[in-house]
């Protein structure tokens, strides 16, 4: 039999890097440009917005140097829009990687900076957050301003997080894109493997192979195991309508799927992000420059 | 009197035989898909070793994470309750039994007749366990077997801030990237596994003397992170991936002694 080599050699956990420019509004003709960066550990975001509106944004995987990757990302997000860094007014870093934005005149954190994100994207209905990034999870309650009431987050293991499915995406050989719509290819839903450790889940996942299960119900396993470890984080700082689901697995409909289930609470539909920006991926770093604009017109004021 | 003891690692099976509390032979076979195949296959190679025919073993304990799978066994014994066994019986001033298997890891407190005092338990995270180390050798891109001497080179460590094998994974990359040494991330590696340890026995208190066994127990990197982070040395038997087997070898000793 014929091995088909680009399938062997295919990275499948590499996510879609990109950039848009969503309005075609003149920059020059906005009272206040800011912008938001978020270094996230797996991925960077920088969101560009002129007043109100969200003039371009980019997406791109963080490298081995934080400073670098929040550089990359910024110049990505201005390119062909004819800004420069000197035309943006006040620009806010926010992420893991937070400390290290270079251009960045105030850091904010991004729990405050998503809970700000999801009030923007979704309006001030918004009371709970989950958010998955790639090294953690964090389930956020906010007020009708987007301000922080409480939170609760893991960062000090992989289950449930971002990195988790990719390690899942390479193991059983099926793009990161389209491991939510696998996940849910089967009849019965199968028992979870360990939701504890992304380790011990893989040594069971592989047992389940070699015993001759479907690639789909491996998945549907592993991901219902780490459903059920972010609906654990979301009951224990207590959910509250209405419910939304930002980062990367925001795209993932198999995690988001069975915590629906789980929690009993269906979460507020994703916006139609290819048109209007607002990509639930990006909520951190739109949190981070709607706080840049406040930060400028305060500045000014005093 | 020949008994024997079983012990059914995730990764890996252990024969332990002993003639009147002697050790006679042991074997060491890789778990594979098939364990229950795995262990005949070990106790086979362990009484031929010995010479010994199936008829004269008067009694058989397993041990382990699948212990139930031996099904030719006499009698079961807690992984706990072996480890303290096998260190009373290897250093009679040993009161710190430190096991770490695989996907495992323990800390017993016990007594100078093995007798299981008290302990604590790392079942829910690979960080704390062989696992790890074999993990960030493969990301380093090290034999197994080298790491722990390179290791033992560096004057410091490199910073790595995983707590979980996933992330450390990561970790290890950008260090390579970044081109720090390698003997330096390797001693990283084992401050962060010693660390994820010692965090462990404290919950249980370092009694000295302090034993340490499993298979990690040979691989002098961690041995040396491990006696800096509990600031004691550590006692380390012959054949340290067999306490297990040798603890459960020894209670079926007991049984038998019992029951005459």
């Amino acid at each position: 039999m014929k091995e088909d080599r680009s399938k062997e050699t295919m990275e499948y956990w590499r996510w879609r890097e990109y950039r848009k420019t969503v309005s075609s509004q003149n920059w020059k003709e906005a009272i206040i440009v800011a912008a938001g960066v978020d270094v996230g550990s797996v991925s960077s975001k920088a969101v560009i917005m002129t007043d109100d509106k969200i003039l371009s944004y980019s997406i791109m995987r963080t490298g081995s140097n934080s400073p670098d990757s929040a550089v990359k990302v910024m110049d990505w997000a201005m390119e062909g829009t004819g800004l420069t860094l000197n035309d943006i007014k006040y620009v806010v870093g926010t992420g893991y990687g937070r400390i290290n934005v270079p251009m960045a005149n105030k850091a904010v954190t991004e729990i405050a900076c998503h809970a700000k994100g999801a009030n923007y994207i979704w309006g001030p209905t918004v009371r709970t957050i989950l958010d998955v990034g790639g090294q953690d999870i964090k389930a956020i309650r906010c007020d009708g301003k987007g301000r922080v009431t409480s939170f609760l987050m893991n960062d000090k293991c992989a289950a449930g997080t971002g990195r988790g499915m990719e390690v899942f995406a390479d193991l059983l050989k099926i793009p990161i894109e389209e491991i939510g719509e696998e996940s849910l290819k089967v009849d019965v839903e199968p028992d979870p493997v360990s939701c504890t450790c992304v380790v011990f889940a893989k040594t069971e996942a592989v047992g389940l192979l070699r015993k001759g299960w479907p690639k789909e119900k491996v998945l549907a396993a592993y991901t219902r195991a780490m459903a059920v470890r972010m609906s654990k984080l979301l009951e224990k700082v207590g959910r509250e309508k209405d419910f939304v689901v930002t980062g990367g697995q925001s795209k993932n409909i198999g995690i988001v799927t069975r915590i629906e289930n789980i929690i009993g609470l269906k979460r507020l539909p994703m916006p139609h992000y290819e048109e209007n920006g607002l990509d639930p991926m990006v909520a951190g770093a739109i949190g981070a420059a709607l706080y840049a604009k406040a930060f400028y017109k305060k500045s000014q004021v005093a | 009197m020949i008994t024997a003891g079983i012990d059914m690692g995730t990764q890996s099976i252990k024969v332990a035989i002993l003639k009147d509390n002697e050790p006679m032979s042991q074997e060491l076979v890789f778990s594979g898909f098939e364990p229950t195949r795995a262990a005949e296959q070990a106790f086979e190679e362990a009484l031929r070793k010995a010479k010994f025919s199936h008829n004269e073993i008067k009694h058989i304990t397993a041990t382990g994470a699948g212990a139930e799978m031996a099904h030719y066994s006499d009698s079961t014994i807690s992984m706990v309750g072996a480890v303290a066994r096998a260190g009373a019986y290897s250093f009679p001033s040993a009161r710190t039994v430190i096991d770490i298997g695989a996907e495992e890891a323990r800390a017993v407190r016990c007594d100078e007749k093995g007798t299981l005092l008290n302990f604590v338990v790392n079942e829910r995270c690979a960080a704390g366990a062989g696992t790890f180390i074999e993990a960030m050798a493969r990301a380093l891109e090290v034999n197994l077997r080298e790491m722990g001497p390179l290791s033992l080179k560096a004057e410091k460590a490199s910073q790595i801030n995983a707590t979980c094998v996933i992330f450390g994974e990561s970790d290890v990359v950008t260090l390579i990237h970044r081109q720090e040494p390698k003997p330096e991330i390797a001693r990283a590696i084992y401050d962060a596994m010693a660390e994820r340890i010692s965090s462990m026995v404290y919950r249980l208190g370092v009694n000295p003397d302090v034993m340490l066994v499993g298979g990690v127990a040979k691989d002098v990197g961690f041995v040396a992170s491990l006696e800096r982070k509990l600031g004691t040395d550590v006692l380390i038997p012959e054949n340290p991936e067999f306490a297990g087997a040798l603890g459960a070898a020894l209670f079926a000793a007991k049984r038998v002694g019992e029951s005459n």
